[in-house]
This record gives C-alpha cells, structure tokens and sequence, in this order.
C-alpha cells in the first residue's frame, strides 16, 4: 500500500469519512456457490432510482472507494446505469463478478467507464471443480471467457480464489493461470458464516495442517520469516486502547440490496437502512456504528493480553457472529496458530475447556472449524 | 508568454474531496494523487471549454498575487504534468466530456 494511500485512510479516519463503501446490488445469482452465505431470493431489492440516490447520499458523505458486489450483479438489467452514474460521482468503482454474462460489448463497455477494475471468483483451474462448486455447469468455461474479454478490454482483472475442502489442493495451478492470463491473483482460505448466523457451511474450511501449508507458501505470502514469525506478545495496555481492530464502521461500510447498513458485509450488525434515513445521517449518527466505534483492541476478552495481539488478523464481524463482537474469532485465532504455530489465549482456553468436558480426562482435538 | 488551451478531466480518473484535499485516482495506472491547491484550482475548473489563461487570470493570479506571466507558464507546465497522469485532456481546442463516462 502506498504511503500515499495509508495518509488517505489516516485523515479519513481523523475526519470520520467512510472511504469505502461495498453496495451489494442484489443477492440474487446465477450461481449456487456450495460455500455461500447469501438467501438468493429477492425480498425486495432497491430499484434504480433508490440505488442512483443512495449513490448521491455516499458521494456527498465522501466515499471514495465503491465496490459494486452481489450476489451476481449482471443480474440486475440497470447494471450499466447504475455503473454510469456512480462514475459520474467520481467514484472508483470496483466489480465483483463470476464473469459468467459478459460478453465482448459488455467489456468494452467497462472499459470504457473507467472501472477501476475487476474481481472475478475463481475456484479452480479444472472446470468439473470449479463447476462442483458453483453448480453451474460450463460456469468454469464462461468466467474465463469473460476474464479474457475484460483483459482484452483493456480492464484491470484480478482472481478471487477462495479456498475450501474439495479446491483447496488447486490454488497453485489458479494461480498459474492467472499469471498466463496476466491477471491478479488472490486468495481467500475463509469460509464465513451465513449472514443469518447459520454456521453450517464453516465444515467447508479447509483442514488445519492445509492451512499451514498455505500460510507457509512463499509464493502467497513472501517472506515466511516475517509472515510466520512467533508473535511479539501482547501489546502494551496503553497502545492497545489506541489501536482499532480493523476499518469496519471507521472508514468503511456495507450496504445491502435492501438499503440495510452494517459496519462491513462480514459483519451484520444492522445500523440503519437507507429506505429511511440518509446515508450521511446513519454514518454520523447511528449508535451501533458509535459502539463499534468504542472498541479497541484494549476492550477485547480474551484479546487484549493474548501473545498474538499486534499481529492478529481478527475479524469482528466473524467475532459477532460467533457471538460477542467484543470477544475473540476462533476462525482468525486459528490461522494465527496456523501461521506461527503458537495458540492464542482463545485457543488455549477453549483447548482447557475441551479438555476437562472430556470423559478420559484427555485433551480432545481442538483444531475444528468454530 | 505559453500559449493558450483548454483543459478538462479525463473521464477515466476517480476524484474526491477529503477534507481540505482532492484525491486523483489515475485512469491509466491506478496512482494515487493528492492535488495541491492551485492543481485543486485548476482540476475544479477543468470544463474543457474555459480558456487555462481565464483560470489563471480569475481565480490563480487573485488567490496568490502572482503576475499573469509567470502562473500561466506555472500553470500550463502543471496542467501537463497532471495530462502525463491521464488527470487531464488538453485541448487547443474547446472540448467536453459532457456525458462521459
């Protein structure tokens, strides 16, 4: 990240300015991804005119960064207009996209607006992988096609590759492709929770021992001895209550399909809703993103003395949905241990925990999915 | 004396106002810019069919009580700079990107 870049989201946070906005368009999809967290039925979905004045609202609230997701936006038959107006405000815009429906005009056509680029999900270089999980047959072949038509555009494209059991072994070969195409490349090793809260689909991550393996691939994460160092301990009490835990309701937010604001689309903690109160206003104003707001690293249980703390990579919106946005992720706990091969305090007290709930008084697994 | 143009905003750049800031994001290569205040000046201005020597005259040389000859040879070095970027068109011409993207 530029130096630049991290002034920009200094004094955005300094002035309470939502730099980056994710407005998912529609949750609806032609895919029926195994891992995904989404109700696919529309229950109402903002029409063009709400969505160009919720557009308006971010612009005058100072939104920078947009991310246009879904669901699978092409869905939606005013995806251009939408996409027109939000470059008329000057917004970067980022797509979110399977690929599936784009077609050469439809390329061009982005490239010619000047998005700023691209992401694609990618879960595999074999089609009958990539199409077990999305359970949409030839869906490997289109994506591709439609990632080579917005490259031939002329448009910035990245893979996303998210990781589960089942595709977890192909993400070198992902990203092989992905350097042939001359495309970006990133991975993703978290399945997160239904918004709901259901938390069956977590028995889709991937296995402990893979995990380690890919926290200790060079080509994902550069020097190991850096990115898998023991963990400097815990932070000083006094930086810890000056440290935030990510820019989730700082200098970020989410915006769902039915105007629902939440911190971040990883984290449902319902704010307001734009169908009834200015973008601007529940920014400012809303006492869920004020408590959000009032939690720093200091406040966390279970984290704020853990030997991880300067380190971690925790999320609050999979903490909240474990259950307490003030508490520890077991997912995030997890791959700390993954990366470093030192358990946090969360995972030590579950292991303890474990433990003395065991009828032969012998340590139980405690590497599961949360 | 430099001679006169127009200039006006690429359609391809994504731009904000952060505080007391205008943020530039290039078109051409993603990089990020933070506008000083005459570039402020000059980007906020940027219609493509207001002369540069008319931004320089009304709104540059009366902000820093600067002669007409020298801003509007800072000016247009500037402007080039940011046209470089892919932050500008530049135009002998009156242009409009009315309509774009």
């Amino acid at each position: 990240m530029s130096e630049l870049m991290l002034e920009l989201g200094a004094k955005a946070l300094r002035l309470g300015v939502p730099l980056s906005v994710q407005l998912d368009l529609t949750y609806r999809c032609n895919e029926r991804c195994v891992h995904c967290y989404l109700d696919h039925e529309d229950h109402g979905e903002m029409t063009t005119a709400e969505i160009k004045g919720v557009l308006d609202q971010l612009a005058r609230a100072g939104v920078f960064f947009l991310n246009l997701s879904g669901g699978e936006i092409f869905m939606r038959r005013d995806l251009f207009e939408i996409i027109e107006h939000a470059r008329k405000l000057m917004f970067s815009v980022k797509l979110k996209t399977n690929a599936v429906m784009i077609r050469p005009a439809k390329a061009k056509r982005i490239a010619e607006l000047g998005v700023h680029s691209v992401q694609i999900s990618l879960y595999s270089h074999r089609a009958e992988v990539h199409d077990e999980i999305t359970k949409l047959r030839g869906s490997f072949k289109r994506t591709i096609e439609g990632a080579r038509m917005l490259k031939e555009a002329g448009v910035q494209v990245s893979f996303a590759n998210v990781l589960m059991k089942g595709n977890e072994t192909d993400y070198p070969q992902v990203q092989a492709l992905a350097a042939e195409m001359g495309v970006g490349f990133n991975v993703d090793a978290t399945i997160t929770p239904m918004m709901d809260g259901d938390r069956s689909v977590l028995s889709l991550n991937i296995d402990p021992a893979t995990l380690e393996k890919v926290f200790h691939d060079v080509s994902l994460v550069g020097a190991t001895e850096d990115f898998c160092a023991p963990p400097p301990g815990a932070m000083d009490a006094a930086d810890a209550f000056e440290t935030l835990p990510c820019s989730a309701g700082h200098t970020a937010a989410y915006i769902s399909p039915y105007g629902d604001v939440y911190p971040c689309v990883a984290f449902p903690l319902p704010c307001g809703n734009v169908r009834e109160q200015d973008f601007g206003d529940i920014w400012r104003d809303s006492p869920q993103l004020e408590e959000v707001r009032g939690i720093t690293v200091g406040h966390l249980q279970g984290c704020s003395s853990c030997a991880h703390g300067g380190t971690c990579t925790r999320c609050p919106g999979l903490a909240y949905l474990e259950g307490n946005m003030r508490g520890p992720s077991t997912q995030d706990c997890e791959k700390s241990f993954a990366r470093t091969g030192v358990p946090s305090e969360n995972l030590l007290a579950k292991r303890a925990q474990d433990s003395a709930k065991s009828p032969s008084g012998r340590a139980v697994t405690w590497m599961v999915p949360a | 004396m430099s001679t006169d143009c127009f200039i006006a905003r690429s359609p391809k750049v994504a731009a904000r106002r952060i505080g007391d800031e205008v943020m530039i994001m290039s078109g051409l290569d993603s990089s990020l810019f933070s506008l000083n205040e005459t570039a402020a000046i000059l980007w906020e201005c940027a219609d493509g069919v207001t002369p540069l020597s008319s931004i320089v005259r009304e709104r540059i040389c009366p902000r820093f009580e600067v002669e007409f000859e020298a801003a509007m040879k800072d000016a247009r070095e500037l402007a080039e700079s940011l046209a470089a970027h892919g932050i500008f068109l530049i135009s002998d011409q009156p242009t409009t990107t009315e309509g774009a993207p």
